[in-house]
């Protein structure tokens, strides 16, 4: 059993040094310097402030602007600590609804959003993305169909054109990487972002 | 081929009678203990029967279907012993002949066995010890196995062999032997016992086939290990399921669960396992070769490379003549004719063999050597024999024999007398030369024959992926010449004893096993190195002991067959397991949707086999779970049909029929005893 | 399902297989050649640390001492773990200033990444500092690993090597493994990470100012190269909580793709370097191609499942034609999603790129069956081959009898002993997985941490103990695992699912490695052509999957039939 005791000791201490410390704190090194963009966190900024991050998704209420997928993310309740609050879009606490497809709180969920929805957008076939919770909570993106849809509303509250808006949403779809890898997207910020500045000109 | 002694039908009518009474005895738990599957299959049957009997007194439950599934719980266990009895039972038969020549048997021993020149005493066979010597006089059944000290005698062997032919047995040499049981005809004999009361050959015999002493082989004890982790498997999946249904709310009944056990337990290969490796050794009963040990029938079908004698195996015992080469000015009828003259006398099998061709191939007649021929037989020493008549001096024999008596060195022979000389010898042959009056006439081919057919089994071995090599103490050149004309993998040349073993340890090393066949007492250290050493009867006593089986008919061709029986039991072993565990996927889709129907009515997606009610599904599923185990007993006995292909093509046909067969057939099979269920109101 | 759903699935396979052939052949020299005969600097470096440790590099060591060497190995990381995750308030590199874990939490953890399971009762960004996450976690990322790869290793020597009683030095597999294998892979892997937009940084955390208004904290840290050798490794253990459906860390569908190829990458090359050690190149191939006709097979029974989406929101106006979203990422769509699904139990990787727990039923039943099959498709690195090679010994030993020998798998005699101590090995799972799952059932105590009623329930339940014992680390999350009754059972899970299961092998391979190996011949088994990859399917299936049949049915298969039926719980 000695035998083994050194060699386990000595090797557990020196991969630890290794493989614990070496190598992560070379990796952050060497990522900063050559892309420290994506390093810290894609991070966008306006106006010098930190806004939020190109690849986490943020929870947008106001009819203003597009809507994000529903998010089940949660934070502790500011009043009681061992309790939990609805906190979507929390970027500190990612999570899913975790929900199964017989769950009779999803379907309730589902049917109270899809309510809502066509009070807001209208009435048809709701985009399948559009109600479902995505798995991180944090999801950036929502379907073309899901951005489209909720063009018209968005230009209302607006008060902007809705082929204006359409068009606007339709230069945000990004296309599969050469047409195979990936799936046709919109980011909710950037589009959000471009609304803004929309507005603003 | 060897004669195979006549089996008795699978079901002959006494040893079923006899296998179902023992089907019974074999119930007790102590017996099972061995079988855990079939134990494990009595104790819930036990279980359930209690469960019943609960049920009937204190009312409740569905008694009339729970009795129906213990009495297909029991017999699914009796089907089981039954199996094994009627295995037995095919033995059991044989060793009643066998035992009716062993009665007792009265032995004249010597008092002092130093001095087997003194007085004897009458005493019982079964007195006797190791080492006593005992005087065995025509007509005396020879009182025990053991050892010629002094004597020759005819012996008739058929207690032991079933042929009636006798056989010469004397003192010294590889005939040496005798076996206790068997009756000397003529002349006398003192043997020294070399086997203890109880231990000689024909006790062994009877035990073995009796299977008394059956052992698991290493193979079935694997299996068995295999067999019992299964239901080890299926014990943990049932009695979890008691708690995973209990979840949703669903109350299992232990009947229900046990039914389930035990249709997945493999119990079919479980009931069958003992019976085929019975049954494997009473095939080579049949073919009169003892195995003392099961493992070496196992052993034989892995054998990789057989080690075959050339003489009396691959060819037949002698070289016979097979042409005539005369030299320039003589016709080939001369040199024929008087090859004929020559040979007349000559009574060794290659004199006989030149009469045989001069008459059959060249149409002559016995010649006529008017009065008084001097006839010179064939002597060992002067290798040539002839004839003398009417002034007509003929003589032939080995070159350098018949060269000396005429006087003419080979330089100086006729050109195409050594051209031909060389041509036979160089094909393997054998030359004998011709002369008449001084003259050479022309030379004879004699030739070892290989047997015909012969090359076509070897081509088969090669296809099952067996090595064949001949051992011969033939010159490299006649072997190879014989080798390639028999179609053999290698030989061995001028081998002695010592070669053999070498070989055998180099074969071994490389991983391969090795079978042979023996006689002689020079030949134990090989048999007993060997992996499957077969011992003729007609050997000696060191041979026998040193080899793992015996052939009675003392045929060495028989290793071949025996490599079949191996392999032929192996594969009827492998099959059924294969059957036995595809069967189970049939049987979840009978049980699963019957057993959680009133929880989830929708899970009925999942009979696909349509059954009639839950409990008409679970009763079919044990119903066919005990039949199959009956409907099985032929194949396991009689074994799954071998041919000598290569391993791939075995694998795919057997694949195909016990592996997708196993899968298709209960559904089938359930399907039936469910609409006969349904039909007589049975659940 | 889309043909460039199809063509996506296509692509990713043929790329890892594509990478695994040149490493697989890397490997096979690696282990196969000599330390002390090569003199470049990084042997010379590799010989310091065997000196420093004390190790003679070229003494070979019997299977027991090589499993001691393992345990021994391994019970001080476990130890060491321990300590960091119960004192990690008072180490360095702690930003956000998390607490202690607690002792079961603790011991769960430890044991689960020790296990190379990764199983998270915890949530990474809210639990752990990064002290914890770099030399806690990700140490044993890289260790666990290494130790798998080295008892397989162990195990391949044992076929490859006649009449011998050692089967290599453990301490010198896992360090070239570590050193040579794991390292140079992760680092590039963790560059190509960062450039596809991971975080790699030490700092804790950003706050945000929302467009709306709002603060939003981005929890930041040491993503990519922890997300290098979790995927490499077939860890599994995230940085965050979600996992790999976090755009952190998986940001799109490249990153996706990439991870994908990097689970499947190590475990593939490990049966081509296997036949080549062997010297049986083919056999290689052939254990390779059952892992992926079984694998193919899982990616499309899920893709099929979740593309056709979920009936019951289909009813309430839901567009089906995305298929079931709930729990899903948009970036990564159905086909990708699945392909993960499949890839990660398959593995036994237990990343996960999109929630389990909403899977639809026969989409969620197939992890859960996969990793019931002992994860061999192709399996943890190390563990699925030598998940594989019990499976083909049982075929072997099942079938081979039915071409007329006793059975052997490539030249060595399957014979008592090696059936007694696979017999051992196999009865792991089904005693953990569906015994825990049963007692839990009835155990109020264990039901109150359930968050699904219904069938779907005892899924959670049956999928975390089966994660658990199979060294997976995915979950039917919405279980709060995060319970003494959790955190104890699947700790005994995990350890048993690793150990109880490798040390019986490793006692198999030790007798395996002394018998001779007999050459193959027309007569012998064929154990590398399409009749043996079909059999060995069909054994992995009856003999590895049957006894699960009826808890399965009782879980996803009664809740694909209801779900069919509309009823809800």
């Amino acid at each position: 059993m000695l035998q083994h005791i050194r060699p386990a000791l000595v090797l557990l201490f020196v991969l630890t040094a290794l493989t614990g410390v070496a190598y992560p704190l070379a990796v952050t090194g060497v990522a900063q310097m050559a892309f420290p963009e994506q390093a810290n966190g894609s991070l966008v900024k306006r106006d010098g402030a930190v806004i939020g991050s190109a690849l986490i998704g943020q929870n947008f209420t106001s009819p203003r602007y597009f809507h994000g997928r529903p998010s089940a993310t949660s934070a502790t309740d500011p009043n009681d600590a061992t309790r939990t609050v609805d906190a979507p879009y929390n970027a500190a606490n990612s999570s899913g609804a975790n929900l199964g497809p017989t769950s009779q709180k999803l379907i309730d969920r589902v049917k109270n959003a899809a309510e809502a929805w066509r009070a807001a957008v209208g009435a048809g076939q709701i985009p399948g993305d559009a109600l479902t919770t995505s798995a991180s909570g944090l999801d950036p993106h929502i379907s073309p169909e899901s951005a489209l849809a909720q063009s018209a509303s968005v230009a209302r509250a607006r008060g902007l054109p809705g082929g204006r808006v359409r068009a606007l949403v339709a230069e945000h779809i990004e296309r599969p990487l050469l047409g195979l890898i990936g799936e046709p997207r919109v980011n909710v910020l950037g589009l959000n972002l471009a609304l803004d500045r929309l507005g603003s000109t | 081929m060897s004669k195979k002694a006549s089996a008795p039908h699978l079901f002959d009518g006494k040893i079923v009678a006899a296998a179902s009474v023992d089907a019974f005895r074999k119930l007790d738990p102590r017996h099972l203990m061995h079988n855990p599957v079939i134990f494990v299959t009595e104790v819930v049957a036990a279980l359930v029967t209690f469960l019943w009997a609960r049920e009937l007194m204190n009312g409740g439950g569905a008694p009339f279907f729970s009795g129906q599934i213990a009495i297909w719980l029991w017999f699914t266990v009796l089907f089981a012993t039954f199996a094994e009895a009627v295995a037995e039972g095919r033995g059991k038969a044989q060793a009643a002949s066998l035992r009716a020549t062993r009665s007792d048997t009265h032995a004249k021993r010597y008092l002092d066995p130093t001095d087997p020149k003194g007085l004897y005493s009458g005493v019982n066979a079964l007195d006797l010890r190791v080492g006593d010597v005992v005087l065995v006089e025509a007509g005396d059944i020879i009182p025990s196995d053991g050892e010629i000290i002094e004597g020759v005698a005819s012996v008739n062997e058929s207690a032991v062999t079933g042929e009636s032919a006798p056989v010469i047995r004397e003192a010294g040499g590889d005939r040496s032997a005798v076996t206790g049981g068997t009756t000397v005809l003529s002349d006398w004999l003192k043997v020294r016992v070399t086997a203890a009361p109880g231990s000689t050959f024909i006790d062994r015999m009877i035990a073995l086939v009796e299977g008394a002493e059956r052992q698991k082989t290493p193979n079935e004890l694997a299996l068995s290990i295999l067999l019992a982790g299964m239901t080890l498997i299926f014990l943990i999946a049932v009695v979890t399921l008691w708690g995973l249904a209990g979840y949703s709310g669903t109350f299992v009944s232990v009947v229900v669960l046990v039914a389930l056990l035990v249709t997945l337990i493999p119990t079919t290969i479980g009931g069958l396992l003992s019976a085929i490796g019975i049954a494997g050794m009473d095939r080579l009963i049949r073919f009169n070769v003892i195995a003392t040990s099961g493992r070496s029938v196992e052993a034989a079908g892995d054998v990789d490379t057989l080690l075959l004698d050339k003489t009396g195996t691959i060819t037949f015992g002698n070289r016979m003549a097979t042409e005539f080469l005369s030299v320039a000015d003589v016709a080939e009828e001369e040199l024929a004719a008087a090859a004929l003259s020559a040979s007349l006398a000559d009574e060794t099998p290659e004199g006989r063999s030149i009469v045989a061709l001069a008459k059959g191939e060249y149409g002559l007649a016995d010649p006529d050597f008017g009065a008084q021929p001097t006839i010179v037989p064939f002597a060992a020493q002067t290798r040539i024999s002839g004839v003398d008549a009417a002034g007509r001096s003929i003589r032939k024999g080995a070159i350098d024999s018949i060269l000396r008596h005429v006087g003419v060195p080979l330089e100086r022979t006729p050109p195409e007398f050594r051209r031909a000389v060389d041509g036979v010898a160089s094909s393997g042959g054998t030359p004998l030369a011709v002369a008449e009056n001084g003259r050479l006439l022309g030379v004879i081919h004699l030739k070892d024959v290989v047997k015909p057919g012969i090359k076509e089994r070897f081509a088969a071995l090669r296809a099952m992926g067996i090595r064949t090599v001949m051992v011969t103490g033939d010159n490299p050149v006649t072997a190879a010449a014989i080798a390639s004309e028999a179609g053999v993998d290698d030989f061995l040349a001028e081998a002695t004893p010592e070669d053999k073993l070498t070989y055998i340890r180099k074969e071994q090393t490389g991983g391969r096993l090795i079978a042979m066949c023996g006689d002689g007492t020079n030949d134990a250290p090989a048999l007993a190195q060997a992996d499957v050493g077969v011992s003729m009867q007609t050997g000696t006593q060191a041979a026998r002991e040193a080899g793992n089986m015996v052939d009675l008919d003392s045929n060495p061709t028989k290793l071949i067959e025996i490599v079949e029986i191996g392999k032929q039991l192996l594969m009827t072993r492998g099959s059924l397991t294969t059957f036995s565990i595809a069967n189970d996927v049939a049987k979840y889709f009978a049980i699963l949707p019957a057993l959680f129907i009133a929880t989830y009515p929708q899970l009925g997606a999942l009979n696909v086999m349509r059954l009639a009610s839950p409990q008409s599904a679970i009763l079919s599923a044990v119903i066919f779970n005990a039949l199959i185990i009956v409907a099985l007993i032929p194949l396991a006995l009689k074994g799954v049909a071998y041919r000598p292909v290569g391993a791939a093509a075995l694998l795919r046909r057997n694949l195909l029929v016990y592996g997708v067969g196993g899968l298709v057939l209960p559904f089938i099979g359930i399907k039936a005893i469910d609409l006969v269920v349904a039909a007589l109101h049975l659940a | 399902m889309t043909f460039i759903g199809l063509a996506q699935i296509a692509l990713v396979f043929v790329l890892a297989l594509a990478a695994a052939v040149p490493l697989g052949r890397y490997m096979a020299a690696l282990f196969s050649s000599d330390a002390a005969g090569d003199a470049s600097l990084v042997r010379r470096i590799e010989g310091g640390l065997y000196r420093l440790a004390g190790v003679d590099p070229a003494r070979e060591q019997g299977w027991l001492a090589y499993t001691l060497s393992m345990l021994v190995f391994s019970g001080f990381g476990f130890a060491s773990l321990y300590v960091i995750l119960r004192v990690q308030a008072l180490l360095p590199w702690n930003p956000q200033g998390f607490d202690n874990l607690s002792p079961d939490l603790a011991f769960n953890t430890a044991i689960s990444f020790l296990t190379n399971t990764n199983w998270q009762a915890y949530s990474g960004e809210t639990t752990m500092s990064h002290f914890s996450q770099m030399v806690g976690l990700a140490v044993h990322n890289f260790l666990s690993a290494a130790t798998g790869i080295a008892l397989a290793l162990a195990i391949t020597r044992a076929f490859a090597r006649s009449n011998v009683a050692t089967l290599g030095n453990f301490w010198v597999d896992m360090v070239r493994t570590t050193l040579f294998l794991l390292l140079p892979l992760s680092f590039a892997l963790a560059f190509a990470f960062v450039a596809l937009g991971v975080p790699q940084t030490m700092v804790g955390f950003v706050d945000a100012a929302t467009l709306e208004g709002a603060k939003q904290t981005l929890a930041l840290g040491p993503m990519a190269s922890q997300e290098a050798i979790k995927q490499l490794g077939t860890n599994g253990g995230g940085f965050f909580n979600a996992n790999s459906t976090h755009p952190f860390e998986n940001p799109g569908a490249l990153s996706n793709a990439l991870q994908i190829w990097a689970m499947l990458v190590v475990s593939t090359a490990l049966p081509i370097a296997f036949g080549r050690m062997v010297g049986l190149p083919r056999q290689g191939y052939a254990l390779l191609a059952a892992m992926g006709v079984l694998l193919i097979a899982a990616v499309l029974v899920v893709y099929g499942a979740e593309a056709s989406g979920n009936p019951l929101l289909t009813q309430l106006g839901l567009d089906p034609s995305q298929g079931n979203m709930e729990g899903k990422e948009v970036r990564f769509g159905q086909a990708m999603s699945a392909m993960f699904v499949a890839v990660t139990t398959g593995l036994s990787c237990g990343a996960v790129n999109a929630m389990h727990d909403a899977l639809t039923p026969l989409g969620g039943f197939v992890p859960m069956f996969l990793i019931q099959l002992g994860e061999v498709l192709p399996g943890g690195v190390g563990s699925g081959l030598y998940g594989m090679i019990v499976f083909a010994i049982l075929a072997v030993f099942v079938a081979g009898l039915m071409v007329g020998r006793t059975p052997e798998f490539m030249g060595k005699k399957i014979e008592a002993r090696e059936m007694k101590l696979v017999m051992l090995a196999v009865l792991i799972l089904p005693l953990v997985i569906l015994g825990f799952s049963a007692v839990s059932a009835m155990l109020p105590a264990a039901l109150a941490s359930l968050a699904n009623a219904g069938p779907h329930g005892l899924s959670e339940l049956l999928y975390a103990y089966s994660s658990a014992a199979g060294n997976n680390g995915s979950a039917f999350a919405s279980l709060n695992a995060n319970t003494p009754w959790f955190n104890v059972t699947t700790g005994i899970s995990m350890a048993l699912g690793r150990f109880g299961y490798v040390v019986p092998v490793m006692a198999m391979a030790g007798s395996l490695a002394g018998k001779t190996r007999a050459p193959a011949s027309a007569g012998t088994f064929p154990t590398d052509g399409p009749l043996f990859i079909g059999l060995l399917v069909g054994v992995i299936l009856i003999l590895g999957g049957l006894q699960f049949f009826p808890a399965l049915a009782l879980g996803p298969i009664v809740e694909h039939v209801l779900m069919l039926a509309g009823k809800t719980f």
